[in-house]
């Protein structure tokens, strides 16, 4: 992709429709309103933390594949870029564990 | 793919050796990624940072876990009195929004970039960075109004220790991310202008640059998420 002609190609490539973006956009509004309505109304529990999550995974969907052009992208840099932030998810269930651990032993060391 | 096979079967004394070696090892004999070489390296960087922010974001639910004192209730900490109304978390929803709007703006001056509208991809990207700029100047008065409250990284009247180092460190790595694009935006915004680009051929730099910002904004998802509405 050193060549002008090469430089084109990936413009032509990533030049889409501005409505496509106007859409997210408005997408993405929707979804952090509705965020905010979560505190805003209270709600509690598993309710909550699975509403939380489900616009969180929505609105950061929508960003990397439309505003970061993911989505037009070639399978091998999408594999490249995505799948190694999937090992974060065993440091995560770790620490999760150890965090349990840590507390249960404060109980049994604070309450004794 | 022939041609160097035949090289490291047979010719091993034609290949560089030392530094210029390594170079050409390293460097084969084709391209994996079929983007311009500062795309791929921006993902890349992106990618390392993903890592840094998840750390810090998991450093926090392990405390938030292993604390035996309750967790101050962000909706209250966050909360402001607006016009004799008591508000939860609206600071924290306007600097959303804030953040939001710019990702759209940014994402609109990709766009015009590629249209090779210099004008309006001048226009749009200091719009993008004075939202940012907006938003580094209400988590300031967010820090300010919590320091005041008396929240230290060692300790604060309001709950768990842990609360005030999770939050200036998430937040303030988080704010120097933002600060640093409002730099870089405008950089390349008044390039766009002096019309380095057009004179390069490629406004890929701009798309580059819509990587970051869209990447902090991306980041501000998940801040939001586990740290200010969990």
């Amino acid at each position: 992709m050193d060549t002008v002609a090469g430089h084109q190609r990936a413009e032509e490539h990533q030049q889409h429709p501005i409505a496509i973006y106007l859409w997210i956009w408005a997408l993405l509004f929707i979804f952090s309103t509705f965020s905010y309505l979560i505190d805003y109304f209270h709600l509690h529990g598993y309710l909550r933390w699975s509403l939380i999550i489900t616009f969180m995974l929505l609105k950061a969907g929508f960003i990397v594949a439309v505003f970061m052009h993911m989505a037009w992208e070639r399978l091998a840099l999408k594999f490249a870029i995505l799948v190694p932030p999937l090992c974060l998810l065993i440091l995560i269930g770790l620490m999760a564990v150890e965090g349990d651990y840590t507390f249960l032993t404060r109980l049994a060391a604070f309450l004794r | 793919m022939a041609e160097h096979a035949l090289t490291t079967a047979g010719e091993s004394a034609a290949a560089p050796a030392g530094l210029p070696g390594v170079v050409a090892d390293w460097s084969g004999d084709k391209q994996a990624f079929p983007v311009p070489w500062g795309k791929a390296m921006m993902w890349i960087f992106l990618l390392s940072d993903t890592f840094i922010f998840t750390c810090f974001l998991t450093s926090y639910m392990n405390v938030r876990i292993s604390t035996t004192v309750p967790w101050p209730n962000p909706s209250e900490v966050f909360s402001l009195d607006i016009g004799g109304a008591h508000i939860p978390l609206i600071l924290i929803a306007i600097m959303t929004m804030v953040l939001i709007t710019s990702s759209g703006t940014m994402a609109m001056a990709v766009n015009f970039g590629y249209r090779r509208h210099r004008a309006n991809t001048t226009a749009l990207m200091l719009i993008t960075a004075a939202f940012g700029a907006t938003f580094v100047g209400m988590q300031a008065f967010e820090w300010t109004k919590l320091i005041r409250e008396g929240v230290r990284p060692w300790g604060n009247p309001l709950g768990a220790t842990q609360f005030g180092s999770c939050f200036f460190m998430i937040t303030g790595f988080h704010g120097l991310h933002v600060s640093a694009g409002v730099v870089y935006l405008t950089v390349v915004a008044l390039r766009v202008w002096r019309g380095f680009y057009d004179r390069k051929g490629s406004y890929e730099t701009v798309e580059i640059t819509g990587l970051y910002w869209h990447f902090v904004d991306l980041v501000w998802v998940f801040i939001f998420a586990f740290f200010y509405l969990w």
